[in-house]
Formats: C-alpha cells, sequence, structure tokens
C-alpha cells in the first residue's frame, strides 16, 4: 500500500467529512481527484478492505446499555457449527473463535447489547437452547474504560484519542 | 459527554437506522439519504454534526476491516484487585492501540481490554510491558482464531428480533 493509499484510508476511516461533496474534501487533502477517490472507495469495497460506509454509535447514548459478552465451552468438533448458528441470530452483534488455554476452557464469543439486563438473558437463554451447549459464562460489563477508534498508520503513540 | 443519554427524536433514529445500512460512494451521498429519510441534505448534513458533537455518533465513514489492512487483534484479561482498577487502567488505557477496555463481573478476570496492532511482537510487547508496569501477573491473552461475525448495528426502530436489519458490518476488532 503507498503512502497515498494509507493517508486515504485514513482520511475515509478517521476523518470522513460531513459536507455535501466529501470525497472531494478528501481528494483535495491527500492530492487526488474526487472520481479517483470514488474510485478507490469501489475498489477498497469490491475487496472488503472497507466494509461498508457508515456510522457507528455510542451504545449507551442509543439505549443499549447493557453490555453481555457470553463465553461458551464447546466442543472441538463442534465449534464451526455452533459458531454458525449463533452468529445467524441478529441479537448476536459478534461471534468470534479463540484458542482456549489452560486456565480459560472457552472457545465461542458472542457479543449482546441490549437496552437491560433481563433482555440480554432472555436471548442467552434461547441462545442456549439452540445450540444445546449448557457450559457458558456471561460477563456483563459494568464500566467502560476505553473506547476509541483504531488507530491505523500512525507512529506509536503519536496520534492519542 | 460519553455515558449521558442524548435524546433522540424520530427524525434521528430513521437518519441513523439508514445511515448503519450504509452509504453509497456517489458524489453527493447525504443528499441520496436526506431523500430517504425525508430532509433536506442541508438539514441532514447539520443534524449529523450536533450527533457527532454529542457523542451519539462515534465516527462516521469508510467502517475498515482491519485484518485486510495487516494489522491484528487480541482479547485479554487481567485479573485487578477492584482498588487498583483506576491506576490499572491508565497503564492499558496509554496504549493507543489499545481500543476497548471494560470492567465486567467476574470473580477473578474482570478488565477486559482488547489490542490491535501491526504484528503480534508489537501485541506482545504491550502485554509484556502491562505486566512489568503493574505488576499483575494473572492474564488471559486470546486470540481470535476465526471470526464468525462482526455487526455493530442496533435496532433504533423498534423490533428487538429484526435488531438492525442488514446482516452486517461493524468496527471490528
Amino acid at each position: 500500500m503507498t503512502e497515498q493509499e494509507q493517508r486515504l484510508i485514513l482520511e475515509l476511516g478517521n476523518n470522513f467529512p460531513l459536507t455535501s461533496r466529501p470525497f472531494r474534501e478528501i481528494g483535495k487533502r491527500v492530492g487526488m481527484s474526487e472520481e479517483a477517490v470514488i474510485a478507490k472507495v469501489k475498489e477498497y469495497l469490491e475487496k472488503g478492505i472497507i466494509r461498508r460506509l457508515s456510522v457507528a454509535l455510542r451504545q449507551q447514548h442509543v439505549g443499549f446499555t447493557a453490555n453481555a459478552m457470553v463465553v461458551w465451552r464447546v466442543p472441538p468438533e463442534r465449534v464451526e457449527e455452533v459458531g454458525k448458528k449463533l452468529a445467524s441470530f441478529p441479537e448476536v452483534t459478534h461471534c468470534y473463535e479463540r484458542l482456549p488455554t489452560p486456565e480459560w476452557p472457552y472457545n465461542l464469543y458472542t457479543m449482546i447489547h441490549r437496552p437491560r439486563r433481563e433482555e440480554c438473558w432472555e436471548i442467552i437463554r434461547k441462545l442456549s437452547s439452540a445450540v444445546g451447549v449448557k457450559d457458558f459464562l456471561v460477563l456483563f460489563s459494568t464500566q467502560e474504560l476505553k473506547r476509541s477508534n483504531p488507530q491505523y498508520f500512525t507512529e506509536r503513540g503519536e496520534e492519542g484519542e | 459527554m460519553p455515558g449521558k443519554k442524548a435524546v433522540l427524536t424520530d427524525t434521528d433514529r430513521r437518519l441513523l437506522a439508514a445511515l448503519q445500512k450504509g452509504f453509497s460512494p456517489v458524489p453527493e451521498p447525504f443528499r441520496e439519504l436526506a431523500a430517504q429519510v425525508g430532509m433536506t441534505e442541508e438539514a441532514l448534513i447539520a443534524r449529523l454534526r450536533e450527533l457527532k458533537e454529542m457523542g451519539v455518533i462515534r465516527r462516521l465513514g469508510a467502517i475498515i476491516d482491519s485484518r485486510k489492512i495487516g494489522y491484528t487483534g487480541t482479547l485479554c484479561a487481567l485479573a485487578v484487585p477492584p482498588e487498583r482498577i483506576p491506576e490499572v487502567a491508565e497503564v492499558i488505557n496509554s496504549y493507543p492501540e489499545v481500543t476497548h477496555n471494560y470492567v465486567r463481573e467476574h470473580e477473578t478476570y474482570n478488565v477486559w481490554f482488547t489490542i490491535l496492532a501491526p504484528s503480534h511482537e508489537r501485541i506482545n510487547q504491550i502485554l509484556q510491558e502491562i505486566k512489568e508496569k503493574t505488576g499483575i501477573t494473572q492474564f488471559l491473552n486470546l486470540p481470535a482464531r476465526r471470526i464468525f461475525k462482526i455487526r455493530v448495528n442496533f435496532d433504533l426502530e423498534g423490533s428487538h428480533d429484526r435488531a438492525g436489519t442488514a446482516p452486517d458490518p461493524g468496527a471490528g476488532e
């Protein structure tokens, strides 16, 4: 990736202008035409480098204050099937497989955001019976210590929040 | 600013729901969006600026797949004595590579954070430094092996069972 492409990705991801012609504005910043920027964005969307042009909301502000991380212990031969099944529920926002460790035997991780804990529990019970896995832990968050945008292509520590 | 709940109007919810589904790489993307929501482009852009200022919008623009540009991430947990959480959090949060950090209810592992960095070496270096600076030795490092789903759309317009609508994106770790 060239330096110009890196700058383009930074502008698109972390510094998107709220103006009528945002791609023209970004083009000015990185020395490209509006058409060239739009062509690059389409290319990145196709390659999956950009997942989409969208918005990330602060969930507390939109009322989703209960945040449950559910960690599941699934037999290795069932990880794929159970992971896909859990991911298929619209209430599950994230579903990852992670390698277990001797002190932490859980291998599937799902996130659920809801306005209230009881609603999270309702969903968790539904998920558990859908996949037939009873060995799981629910870790609700009680405090947000940090939530920031990823910092790409920056010198370490140079660019903070 | 974060932490306080904002008051969203019905129009805001429609606007954010439409925005969550994504906008197009066209010269005037907000004009298109405004037509969908039934606002003028000027009013929509002005409201987006306010929602960003209020902290409702954390980020707007391209949602990047960090792995596709060579970044790698992990989830870590530390066992921190509750009275030491603020001080330990300061050490952890001082790294720009730490993108999320939460206190979670668990009898042992109560501080959970994610690291996103250009290499495993850098991740290991950060973890080593955190351990040295805090003296906390009980920790978990749980890199992802496979991602089944990343999607952080919220259902803003009602019915729980249809959350967010489109099957998709997010600011993935």
